[in-house]
């Protein structure tokens, strides 16, 4: 590639703004949480989504994960200023780090009757999503999948009448033998 | 190994004794009472009893900043943790190693809204480095020491230990030090060494190389101030230093070109705008040091030596990062350079100095000082003079004076220079000062400060007196908020709102009145026998001089400007105002 082919796209990289999975290994101790957040918010970085629940009782760890976007340069930041808070133990991009997998549950309530009602019920069938909830006027539906095929699935019921969504967040893990 | 069960209280002050802690700032309250207790009946550990917790905190950075060590601060719950939290946020910015206990309510009433309580931890999370809040007396003597581990490791900061009363009076295990097995912070120190040859063949092929250090050199210690002089010797590339850099490098050395940054020296900024090859060593490339980020050094490779991962590429991309301790990291060079000998290009540096002195030849900091009034300028070069035979410290408040101090006072060694840089902290001076003196107990310690900043924590003058702490303060009088009021004439149309010091106090009676003596001048001929004068007493001195009050601190960059574009003096003088939008909006 001629050398100012690469410059532009260079400076294109440099200003892209791109979604990052970030996975924290943390102390599971009072405040931490707090913390966290703190930072994402003290610095004005984004926090699409955030889960977190505790992974090894034994060594009272949790596990934060945060899907955030951003330049380059401010992930690079954000990892950098999430390692050196004191209680966490590693931090992990696994949008960098090679193939990974995240998935999400939602809990989606389509208020309907007739025609509507029928058609949600195929849908849901097609996405694999579970009826939790049954009225003769409404459903709620338990899915499981990507991000993308949740946003697929909540898309769809709009129309039929989609009344209240309930997420959790992205959870994520690298695929293979990688571990944090 | 039997443990020992003492009470809470018992516990900190042995925590404290085997950190090495020899005296404690602070200021007692209800929650608290049970520590001040424990300390009554010892005398190992020395109180130094402030008038505000602000100034508990400032006096524990000024001893920190002027030893190495880690300074200490006891304060009681609510709003004595509270009035902490300025202190506490100046000591992050500056990366000084403090650490801080509060006291709070017994475990049972947090969260009840009890008296004197305040969510502490919640409330000093961001502005801390980290913070505790001990609820299990098992854990307690293991956060002591946990504390001053992650306050004094790695890059250095303010810690805080929120200590609930009825952990004070209860039973608590202790552990020692050396009992205690660091978790998880165990910063990086010794830089990657592919890196760091790296680094020195840029250098080595340098034509205009500078090299940009600040305050992590001194945090690093003295042996790495010394290693920074051997290695700017050795390669023979100018030095600049940053306002919280100032005495990591001999001031009077000739490779030196003063302070880079927003009042830096012509020559400076000058060399950091078109130089090739820029090593920024325990510097963070601060808004007051690059001006406008789209225009600096634009022709530049940077190399960036930091202790914190996260200050590179943070404002400023660079070229190679290294992280490190920068005194291991300077030791690693120095061997390299030596063993591969490197040199950068004789006839290239040649030629990059004569620019330099072209430069030099504008005497920026130039002034002239007439016969009727007393330019500011002139106090802290006389006072430089008048105090060149002994061992002196300085501490300074926020504004010109602070301003003028940094360019006009030659620094020659670490540890001499005390300011508030990445906060600018008003009223940091004295308190700070305070510190200093309890830690140099004879040492001259001289508190530059202006009329507006003095007041801002002037109640610390019973404390100077209290302790018989011999601090001269001389305030720059200039009846303004200087700094203010020279914003406000080059970006606000000269509407001096609310920077005039309106009612100042007769600073001589105050002084009396505190119990020590206060002298005015403000005639140019007396300058230098006042200061003599005020040099000798024994004792606490207030010297109150009258300063020229149009007097602007040049040279600037101008907010939005690159650093090749300074308002200089001598050129500014009438054709003051500038025009920018962008100005106006950047602090």
């Amino acid at each position: 590639m001629p050398p100012t082919e690469l410059l532009r796209s260079e400076t294109v990289k440099e200003t892209e703004i791109s979604k990052h999975t970030i996975s924290v290994l943390v102390d599971n101790e009072s405040g931490v949480l707090a913390r966290v957040i703190g930072l994402f918010s003290g610095r004005g970085y984004n926090i699409e989504s955030l889960t977190v629940a505790e992974v090894d009782a034994d060594a009272h760890q949790s596990r934060i994960t945060v899907v955030t976007s951003g330049t380059p340069m401010v992930i690079e930041q954000i990892k950098a200023q999430l390692s050196r808070l004191v209680p966490v133990h590693k931090v992990s991009d696994l949008t960098l780090a090679g193939p990974s997998v995240e998935r999400e549950l939602a809990l989606v309530k389509v208020i309907a009757t007739g025609e509507k009602r029928v058609e949600s019920l195929r849908i849901a069938d097609i996405f694999k999503a579970r009826a939790v909830d049954a009225t003769n006027n409404s459903f709620v539906y338990e899915i499981i999948g990507s991000p993308e095929k949740i946003d697929a699935f909540i898309k769809l019921m709009a129309p039929l009448g989609l009344s209240e969504i309930s997420r959790t967040g992205v959870a994520a893990i690298s695929r293979g033998t990688l571990t944090m | 190994m039997a443990e020992r069960i003492l009470s809470g209280s018992e516990v900190v002050l042995q925590a404290l004794a085997d950190q090495g802690v020899e005296v404690v700032f602070g200021y007692p309250g209800g929650a608290v009472l049970p520590l001040y207790d424990e300390i009554f009946k010892q005398n190992r550990i020395r109180h130094v009893l402030v008038r505000h917790e602000q100034a508990a905190v400032h006096a524990a950075e000024g001893y920190a900043r002027s030893t190495g060590k880690v300074g200490v601060v006891l304060v009681t719950s609510g709003p004595g943790a509270t009035n902490a939290v300025t202190g506490l946020t100046d000591a992050l910015m500056d990366s000084i190693p403090v650490v801080c206990l509060t006291g709070q309510v017994p475990t049972h009433l947090i969260g009840n809204d009890a008296f004197q309580e305040a969510d502490t931890t919640g409330i000093t999370r961001p502005c801390t480095k980290h913070n505790y809040l001990v609820k299990n007396p098992d854990r307690l003597a293991r956060t002591m020491h946990e504390a001053f581990h992650v306050a004094s490791s790695g890059r250095p900061g303010p810690v805080v230990i929120d200590l609930p009363k009825d952990i004070l009076v209860g039973k608590a295990p202790y552990l020692e030090p050396s009992q205690v097995q660091h978790r998880t912070y165990n910063p990086v120190v010794k830089g990657e060494r592919s890196q760091i040859e790296e680094a020195l063949e840029m250098l080595a092929s340098a034509k205009k190389p500078i090299l940009y250090c600040g305050g992590g050199v001194i945090n690093s210690g003295l042996q790495a101030c010394k290693l920074l002089t051997e290695f700017t010797r050795m390669t023979g590339a100018p030095i600049t230093l940053t306002l919280m850099g100032l005495g990591a490098f001999p001031a009077s050395d000739k490779q030196y070109l003063g302070m880079v940054g927003m009042h830096g020296t012509y020559e400076s900024n000058m060399s950091m705008h078109d130089c090739d090859v820029m090593i920024a060593i325990g510097a963070r490339f601060d808004d007051r040091v690059t001006g406008n980020l789209d225009f600096f050094a634009p022709h530049s490779q940077k190399i960036q030596i930091d202790i914190d991962q996260s200050s590179i590429n943070k404002n400023v991309p660079v070229d190679i990062g290294i992280v490190g301790d920068v005194g291991h990291v300077l030791e690693d060079m120095i061997k390299i350079w030596k063993a591969k000998q490197y040199k950068i290009d004789a006839n290239a540096l040649d030629s990059w100095w004569k620019e330099i002195e072209g430069w030099r030849g504008k005497h920026c900091l130039s002034y002239k000082q007439p016969k009727d009034v007393i330019k500011p300028q002139h106090v802290i070069r006389r006072v430089h003079e008048l105090t060149r035979d002994r061992k002196t410290y300085i501490t300074t408040d926020v504004g010109q004076h602070q301003m003028w101090a940094a360019q006009h006072f030659g620094f020659e060694h670490p540890y001499e220079w005390m300011t508030s840089g990445g906060l600018g902290t008003m009223g940091y001076g004295m308190p700070a000062a305070l510190g200093v003196q309890v830690a140099h107990p004879d040492a001259t310690v001289v508190c530059f400060t202006g009329d507006a900043s003095i007041m801002m924590n002037i109640q610390e003058c019973a404390t100077m007196t209290q302790y018989r702490l011999p601090i001269k303060t001389v305030i720059l009088n200039n009846r303004y908020m200087g700094m203010v009021r020279q914003w406000q004439q080059l970006l606000h149309g000269s509407r001096y709102s609310e920077s005039y010091s309106e009612t100042l106090p007769d600073f001589v009676k105050l002084s009396e009145a505190f119990g020590f003596t206060g002298m005015t001048c403000n005639n140019p001929a007396d300058l230098d026998d006042a200061i003599k004068k005020m040099l000798e007493i024994d004792g606490p001195v207030i010297l109150d001089v009258a300063v020229d009050d149009k007097e602007n601190c040049y040279p600037m960059i101008p907010s939005g400007k690159p650093h090749n574009e300074m308002l200089l003096g001598q050129e500014t003088d009438g054709n003051e105002a500038i025009d920018s939008d962008e100005g106006m909006v950047l602090v």
